[in-house]
């Protein structure tokens, strides 16, 4: 249950005063609360705990840690060249 | 070659494991103390894929796990009450108390049902005005926000029919705890990304001052998680102890400000008994005094119900980072995910669950870790 899964919203609504969203994990769509990031909105990507988003995280910031890694992977390239020198 | 396959990335993978064994030059322990970090690690191969000088210690980030035997007796208590609703993550079913189980209590004529989110209980209260909701409040800080709005949810709408049973845990006492503890044996911890995404980073710089461990916020992914060991061996390896940032594509300092505000209104900080470790200062939340209305023990009556924890089950000594799951007696024989004995089999985020079922002792750990990767 300490899992939290990114989904991407696509509709947003409000019950009782409280912001409502519906949200696809993939195909599984679920309602969820919008409470602790009430500016999300259709489209967005979200991390969601227990019905909640608790954090946003947009396709950009995704694909800019894979650039991250893409660069260690240039580290590596440099690595792998200290390691063939290695014994 | 297996467990590389086996990640999102294996080239880059590759490259991490590479780095860390670079520039390992001492034995280091690394404890992580989020259970979906732990299960990644075992799923993936991690901890046999990194030099033998890297010791991955599991530590009581499972909430489930950690949750105090006397609490669950506390629940059985409640849900085999007639007129009650008791309503569950689903984790918590099977997590055993010291005659029975949540199940148990359901097969017995227990009304006991599992909720995506705290949300639905409320909603349950709203649609069954005669019965009584009880909601059992479990989890670590990135949990609480839910369960408090659940809490202020009920309040606004003047629900008299709905309560919370709660025992929430905190991350950075029980860090502490462990790090003071004479038994120590953690050069430096990974904390837990999703925690973090809700609190912040701002809560553990303490720490590392006062300490001098690294501390390095890092997410559950299996590349993320080798993202912050790397981060925690290249600190200790410098000598350094700092606070790093390795999962800031959802974390930031400061943390969510509405979630800490709904905390903050919802909970007051209380010392609380962790299930296998024992009680730990100022490590929980309680529900503040404007919501005490809302206290399930209070309502049903039971407060005094405590109760010692099991001899046999080793679990406390595995939370602790004392023992390896496999190292207990009862590991795989009297204790299985079917029959557990203690909560860190029973959650599939236990650590004991984790090797249970991606148990690899049979492997042969030097081919896979020697394989190579291809470039």
């Amino acid at each position: 249950m300490c899992l939290a899964v990114p989904g991407q919203i696509i509709e947003t609504r409000e019950e009782a005063g409280i912001p409502m969203a519906t949200i696809s994990f993939d195909g599984i769509r679920k309602d969820i609360c919008l409470a602790y990031l009430p500016d999300l909105g259709v489209g967005d990507y979200a991390i969601v705990h227990v019905g909640f988003a608790i954090s946003k995280i947009d396709e950009a910031s995704a694909l800019e840690t894979l650039e991250m890694f893409r660069e260690l992977g240039v580290l590596d390239d440099e690595l792998a060249l200290d390691e063939a020198s290695d014994p | 070659m297996k467990y590389l396959d086996e990640f999102n990335d294996p080239e880059l993978a590759g490259a991490l494991f590479d780095d860390i064994a670079r520039m390992t030059t001492k034995p280091w322990s690394i404890m992580e103390v989020c259970g979906g970090q732990t299960h990644s690690i075992i799923r993936n191969g991690i901890d046999q894929l990194l030099p033998d000088a890297i010791e991955l210690i599991h530590g009581p980030g499972c909430p489930v796990c950690v949750t105090p035997l006397g609490m669950i007796d506390k629940a059985l208590e409640i849900a085999s009450r007639p007129g009650v609703i008791f309503c569950s993550f689903g984790d918590m079913l099977r997590v055993p108390g010291s005659a029975q189980d949540l199940f148990q209590v359901r097969s017995e004529g227990g009304d006991v049902r599992v909720v995506y989110s705290p949300l639905d209980a409320v909603q349950l209260a709203v649609e069954n005005p005669d019965r009584e909701v009880v909601f059992f409040a479990i989890g670590f800080e990135t949990t609480a926000p839910a369960n408090a709005m659940a809490v202020h949810v009920a309040e606004q709408r003047g629900l008299t029919n709905f309560s919370a049973l709660v025992s929430h845990v905190l991350v950075p006492p029980a860090i502490e705890a462990i790090v003071s503890s004479p038994h120590n044996r953690v050069d430096g911890f990974l904390a837990a990304g999703h925690v973090c995404s809700v609190m912040g980073t701002w809560q553990y710089g303490p720490l590392v001052e006062a300490f001098g461990v690294p501390v390095v916020v890092t997410g559950f992914e299996p590349l993320d998680v080798l993202e912050g060991i790397r981060r925690v061996v290249r600190q200790l390896e410098a000598g350094t102890a700092q606070l790093e940032n390795a999962y800031e594509r959802v974390v930031t300092d400061e943390g969510n400000i509405a979630a800490q505000d709904m905390l903050a209104e919802v909970f007051e900080v209380c010392d609380r008994r962790w299930r296998g470790v024992g009680e730990i200062p100022r490590s929980g939340w309680r529900l503040a005094e404007r919501y005490c209305g809302f206290d399930a023990e209070v309502r049903f009556g039971v407060s005094d119900i405590d109760t010692p924890e099991s001899a046999s089950c080793r679990s406390g000594d595995v939370l602790q980072g004392l023992i390896k799951p496999h190292e207990c007696p009862a590991f795989g024989t009297e204790c299985t995910p079917r029959h557990p004995l203690g909560a860190t089999m029973v959650s599939s985020e236990g650590a004991c669950a984790a090797y249970y079922h991606y148990r690899r002792l049979d492997l042969p750990v030097e081919a896979a870790r020697t394989s190579d990767v291809s470039r």
